[in-house]
């Protein structure tokens, strides 16, 4: 072992390395585009944002339909996130631990809110809950509004961010197999104790991370949302549809101060999910 | 406890698993589940576990009808091939477990817990590593811990699954040995599944032969292997020469004592393969091609000049003997066979 470690250096120092200039030069190529594509923009919209001042930075956040926006964003989040996260834990297990017809169509369909275009998603709301849809009458006639207002904003969130708990948790859940679980049954434990005290510490990493992007898009969708909103001022706009109608009345602080809100989200979230990445990393098997 | 299984058919799609399989285990043996990769043993372990359901048949257990009961009221205790170990949690916290998870009324106290799993940690002598992870033990010490914890909860049968598949063999041939005491110490009644005939001749009271999801033979090692009820016990069991007899080997056979029938078929143990020396070639074609030396017994390979397209012939015998013989490669021998199966 030792020697064959040793070799390998040798070779390394001696050709596995390419000269000076490709290195150096293909360095300077990728450090130049991420500081041109992505942090550029984000300097800028911080530098947007504050260059009337703080108090102007300050006072466009506060005023009353950017807050709505920031209230409305978060409601969607408490309530998406938390539905997702039981759906994707509940899809995930049957997937991995059952047997049934139709297993390989479900897997496909739960891809599916990422493979169609967002603004495809909103319509297919507005054309089950809309004034002309399917429903429309017979929501129109018990006088519930789905389209135009808070739950079609949630369900078309809902339907976005479906995958990402799924999809972190099936692959692991599939490597782990289900020999803990038979084991903790056959010692008597109970269904819920077997999720609590046995699939659950072992999959909690993973579900952290998938919930972390799953409230990043919540909070950041705009095609779907777009569509089923109505752009109602501070009844239906969400931070990212006031950016947007911020921007297109030239309201440039406005817009830049709730886009530094967003961007500052996505920062927090970048930072937990490498540490949770780190954790996953750790919690990794050796068998 | 004593298991009746009777009738147990299971199918995974078009494959048959378990064909019509009828098996009584009385109380406190310990019996080995012995057949080839894919012969269904393994799925009749997890049908008397409660994991699988059969598709027909019936399990019993201390006279009482299991068949539909869920795995966690079965009283068993089950030991996976790869330990199944949480991972997440302690040694001591493993075999807790059975415990905890006890409904209030019969869970004992945290005291009596850890008083149990101490005495089973000690039991499988690995009790300094009560604090240490899973993923921090030997392969030999995970196997132990699993076993401890299957034993945590007093079950009525325990269940193993090729409970020796994934070791070293040194560390499985200690392991054999020890779980055939520790079985003779608690006598719970106990069964295990293996594709390893030697380990099934050596650990338990009773083997089971299954071949194609069916049982070939039940009995204890001794009888097994010496009156293989057909040809594929005989051949999976021990080695065995098969030989088909036909005019030429009849022929041959006769002057090593044996008489066997045109078209049958003889298995014969090596070790029932006598030789010695020849004065000269003329006295025998069979010459020695090859041998080696396997410890305590030597393995010699034979050829037949008069046969010369058959297979090679094996014999084994003690090492003294062979030497007293003073024979070598290329040596002429007389042979003489003292005892054969007879199969058709």
């Amino acid at each position: 072992m030792h020697a064959k470690v040793q070799l390998i250096g040798q070779v390394e120092t001696q050709a596995l390395y390419d000269p000076k200039w490709v290195r150096y030069s293909l360095i300077g190529i990728a450090v130049g585009f991420i500081t041109l594509f992505l942090l550029s923009p984000l300097l800028l919209v911080l530098y947007q944002a504050f260059s009337k001042g703080l108090q102007a930075y300050w006072n466009a956040l506060s005023e009353p339909d950017g807050l709505s926006a920031l209230r409305l964003t978060l409601l969607v989040a408490v309530i998406t996130v938390p539905m997702n996260t039981v759906f994707g834990v509940v899809a995930a297990w049957t997937i991995t631990r059952f047997e049934f017809p139709g297993k390989n169509l479900l897997t496909t369909l739960i891809d599916l809110p990422f493979s169609v275009s967002p603004v495809i998603s909103g319509l297919i709301f507005v054309l089950l809950f809309g004034a002309q849809g399917w429903f429309g009458e017979w929501l129109q006639a018990h006088d519930i509004k789905i389209i135009f207002a808070v739950p079609g904003i949630v369900l078309a969130t809902i339907f976005i961010t479906f995958p990402f708990v799924v999809r972190e948790l099936i692959p692991l859940m599939q490597e782990l197999g289900c020999e803990e679980e038979e084991a903790a049954i056959s010692l008597g434990a109970s269904g819920w104790q077997t999720f609590f005290f046995v699939t659950l510490p072992n999959i909690k990493w993973a579900l952290l991370y998938g919930v972390l992007l799953c409230n990043a898009r919540a909070m950041g969708e705009f095609g779907a949302v777009s569509v089923v909103s109505g752009h109602i001022r501070g009844m239906t706009n969400t931070l990212p549809l006031h950016i947007e109608v911020s921007y297109n009345e030239y309201d440039v602080i406005a817009a830049f101060a709730s886009a530094s809100v967003l961007a500052g989200l996505a920062i927090v979230t970048l930072v937990l999910k490498t540490f949770l990445e780190w954790k996953q990393s750790k919690a990794g098997f050796s068998s | 406890m004593s298991i009746v299984l009777s009738n147990i058919s299971k199918n995974f799609g078009q494959f048959a698993a378990l064909n019509n399989v009828s098996l009584e285990i009385p109380e406190g043996d310990l019996v080995a589940l012995l057949g080839p990769s894919g012969c269904g043993k393994t799925t009749l372990l997890r049908i008397i576990a409660g994991l699988e359901s059969p598709d027909a048949g019936h399990v019993v257990i201390n006279g009482q009808d299991k068949t539909s009961e869920h795995v966690s009221h079965r009283g068993i205790g089950f030991v996976f091939q790869h330990y199944a170990l949480f991972r997440h949690m302690t040694v001591f916290d493993n075999v807790a477990f059975g415990l905890r998870v006890k409904p209030r009324q019969s869970r004992p106290g945290e005291a009596e817990i850890s008083k149990k799993v101490k005495s089973l940690l000690d039991l499988v002598q690995l009790g300094w590593l009560a604090d240490r992870f899973p993923d921090q033990l030997s392969g030999g010490q995970r196997q132990r811990i699993a076993l401890a914890r299957a034993l945590a909860v007093e079950p009525n049968v325990l269940l193993l699954d090729e409970p020796f598949g994934a070791l070293d063999a040194s560390v499985r041939k200690d392991l054999r040995q020890w779980l055939r005491n520790l079985h003779h110490e608690l006598h719970v009644t106990s069964i295990f599944v293996t594709h390893d005939q030697e380990e099934a001749m050596e650990v338990a009271s009773q083997v089971v032969v299954l071949n194609h999801g069916q049982i070939e033979q039940q009995g204890a090692p001794s009888a097994i292997y010496d009156h293989p009820s057909n040809a594929f016990v005989s051949k999976f069991i021990g080695q065995t020469n098969i030989i088909r007899v036909d005019q030429a080997e009849k022929v041959w056979l006769s002057t090593t004592g044996l008489d066997g029938e045109l078209g049958s078929v003889a298995h014969i143990r090596p070790h029932h393969i006598d030789l010695s020396k020849a004065e000269n070639a003329s006295q025998s074609p069979v010459i020695i091609k090859d041998w080696q030396h396997l410890g305590a017994i030597i393995r010699i390979e034979l050829f037949n000049a008069l046969l010369p397209d058959t297979k090679s012939l094996f014999a084994e015998m003690p090492s003294e003997h062979f030497k007293q013989l003073t024979l070598d490669k290329g040596d002429h021998v007389i042979v003489k066979i003292k005892h054969a199966n007879w199969f058709n």
